[in-house]
């Protein structure tokens, strides 16, 4: 094992945004002791439903999105216009949740927020992966200066701190969903480019590949087959991670005032907005909307760590 | 988790040896030091160069070109006069070089909202944020150790869990959520801190009010105590199952012992890393809590000049806040290898 080679490239961001949440990503690590062999799907759900907190996450995330998305169409409500003359009512049984300063009704427009909230964090997480992976990928697959140049690249946007890059852009562009999907995407591709890098370069070398090589495997069918199965459990943890931290990050670029305008509204937005109230007893202009940016942020981890063991094989024998 | 367990499968058995250095082992350590530099830092300075590019393409990004950095109001006479004078009519390889000479110069340009060059509002600005960022990851060791080794030796039980949920539930809250709980708690309830920031120009000033000081620091460790303590939970587990932990308390030292001198030493390491990377995270961090208490750093310039569109002020602090983070983690990186002398 050569251990100088670790640090030698434990660059920024080896671990990305969140700590511990990312898998190594440490080239090439010979070390087969480890079985290989993809989990298959059936056991791959078993393991995830019985670890509790996963399930949990899951149906929180369940229970949240279909709020957002099925209850517009329950609980009809008028999110366009707006009404002085309803501002500010505490809760009653016209209004469960109250009205906001300009008549929104507060339980409607949460439905309406999350939306947006959820559309923008999976929307963006997911182009990032995309990115991520290809990038990563490439860099993996080509090696020598291609993957040089591709990390340093990585390594540049990765030390920007990704509030003042989010801010940048939307200080320069108007901030619309779209705008803040592509923004929140290109904050958060690196970490997966990382990741995938890391893993494709180790694998390149594990033995089973090499193996498989030698009995004359295309390298369509390894990388289907044996690369692409070993790192698709990573790509799902950082889709879900990523994510949690953009519906975060777009909650402080709304608090920051850069968020999207109104009438589009955002759990963020409706946070900021409401503590604009906070020392004025409007206390459902405040609480609704933070415990649901908590507990979606939580749940999508719980479910982000439930698949992390899920796929990681060893942590399972421990 | 998967990192740590990676990680602790590759670390090598033994505790690092203590030997008394002679003289010899002693320049050995430093050659090793100055060859590992001379590895690291070439990469960081690739690094540094990538983000000027980087800053460099935002500005030509910018709709209507760099005639965006005269601001908003700026007549097309102006903006021909100001491109021509400033190069911005050269072939772009040329203002590049060009930008990159301003940079060596210290001149980061102009901003119209303060009448200022930028580095002199970086100067004023930035070592105010570094003492709140510096204070806030003081206060956030000292709470994360003890919990996450606490959390590790109670790996699975009621303790571990409700601060494992503390943790995520502190991780999950929008930092602006929590200063104003912060705020509502110590300012209004209890009436014990003043609600907003310091002011002050300078950074002793900012020192001479230090109730001032309380809740904005608090505010950015609680963020950073949830992601720590996090991590040293993990390490800790990872340090725990390591065969030199079991011989040593095979050999009957105390478990306060094994605690101080195997698995904190060791599991505490990985954190000296994570510091450096977890610095752009805690630098956002820091924009909000700034704008919050209205502390007068570069976070709170930065958040009035994106407001102003001040491009400048943004373009200049991005590039100079990015490449302290470059100079943190070489650094983080040059810091684990004196202590670790594993690695090398």
């Amino acid at each position: 094992m050569k251990r100088d080679n670790k640090i030698g490239s434990t660059k920024i961001g080896e671990f990305g945004i969140r700590a511990e949440a990312l898998p190594d990503s440490a080239p090439p690590e010979v070390d087969d002791s480890a079985p290989h062999e993809a989990a298959a799907p059936a056991s791959l759900a078993r393991t995830f439903l019985h670890n509790r907190m996963g399930a949990i996450g899951l149906v929180l995330l369940i229970g949240v999105a279909l709020f957002s998305f099925l209850g517009p169409h329950l609980y009809q409500t008028n999110q366009i216009n707006t009404n002085i003359a309803e501002a500010h009512l505490a809760p009653s049984w016209q209004h469960p949740l109250g009205t906001d300063q300009v008549g929104y009704d507060i339980l409607g427009r949460l439905m309406v927020a999350g939306q947006s909230s959820l559309i923008v964090g999976f929307s963006a997480a997911i182009l990032a992966s995309f990115l991520g992976t290809l990038w990563g990928a490439i860099a993996g697959y080509c090696g020598g200066w291609v993957d040089a140049v591709m990390m340093r690249v990585v390594d540049s946007f990765l030390s920007i701190p990704p509030l003042l890059l989010a801010l940048v852009l939307a200080s320069v562009y108007k901030p619309t969903i779209p705008v803040l999907i592509v923004v929140l995407a290109l904050l958060s591709w690196l970490v997966t480019a990382r990741v995938v890098r890391g893993e494709a370069l180790s694998l390149r070398v594990r033995d089973f590949v090499r193996a498989a090589r030698f009995f004359g495997s295309r390298e369509r069918y390894i990388v289907r087959r044996h690369i692409l199965p070993n790192i698709i459990g990573s790509i799902a943890v950082l889709v879900t991670l990523s994510a949690a931290d953009a519906i975060l990050l777009l909650a402080a670029l709304s608090y920051l005032g850069l968020g999207p305008p109104p009438p589009a509204a955002n759990w963020g937005e409706m946070l900021a907005n409401g503590l604009n109230y906070a020392f004025d007893g409007f206390w459902w202009l405040v609480y609704p909307a933070g415990i649901l940016i908590v507990v979606t942020v939580v749940a999508i981890n719980l479910i982000g760590d439930a698949l992390r063991e899920a796929f990681d094989v060893r942590l399972q024998q421990r | 988790m998967l990192s740590a367990q990676r990680r602790g499968a590759r670390s090598p058995v033994q505790t690092p040896q203590r030997r008394p250095l002679t003289r010899r082992g002693y320049v050995l350590r430093i050659e090793a030091m100055i060859a590992y530099l001379l590895r690291r830092v070439p990469q960081g300075l690739l690094v540094v160069i990538g983000v000027t590019v980087i800053v460099f393409v935002l500005v030509h990004l910018l709709p209507g070109g760099p005639g965006a950095l005269l601001g908003e109001r700026a007549t097309p006479q102006q903006i021909k006069v100001f491109l021509q004078a400033n190069g911005y009519d050269k072939p772009i390889y040329q203002q590049y070089i060009n930008y990159l000479r301003q940079l060596l110069h210290g001149d980061l340009g102009y901003s119209y909202q303060h009448n200022a060059t930028v580095s002199s509002l970086l100067v004023q600005n930035l070592p105010k944020s570094a003492l709140l960022v510096g204070l806030s990851y003081i206060v956030a060791l000292a709470v994360a150790i003890p919990l996450g080794l606490l959390q590790a030796l109670r790996r699975n039980r009621a303790v571990d869990y409700v601060l494992t949920g503390l943790s995520l539930v502190g991780y999950s809250m929008p930092v602006f959520w929590i200063a104003l709980v912060l705020i509502s708690l110590f300012a209004i309830n209890y009436n014990i801190l003043p609600p907003v920031g310091p002011s002050g120009a300078t950074v002793s000033e900012v020192v001479n009010q230090p109730a001032n000081l309380v809740l904005p620091v608090l505010t950015l460790s609680i963020v950073t105590v949830a992601q720590f303590s996090r991590f040293v939970r993990s390490s800790a587990i990872d340090v725990l199952v390591q065969d030199y932990v079991r011989t040593a308390r095979s050999k009957g030292i105390s478990e306060w012992h094994v605690l101080s001198r195997h698995v904190l030493r060791n599991s505490l390491l990985p954190i000296i890393t994570l510091i450096g990377l977890s610095l752009p995270g805690t630098l956002s961090g820091a924009v909000v809590t700034e704008s919050v208490f209205n502390y007068p750093g570069m976070g709170l310039l930065f958040w009035n000049a994106a407001a102003a569109h001040d491009i400048p002020v943004l373009l200049g602090f991005t590039l100079v806040v990015s490449v302290s983070v470059v100079v943190g983690s070489i650094v983080a990186d040059v810091l684990y290898a004196v202590c670790d002398p594993r690695i090398r």
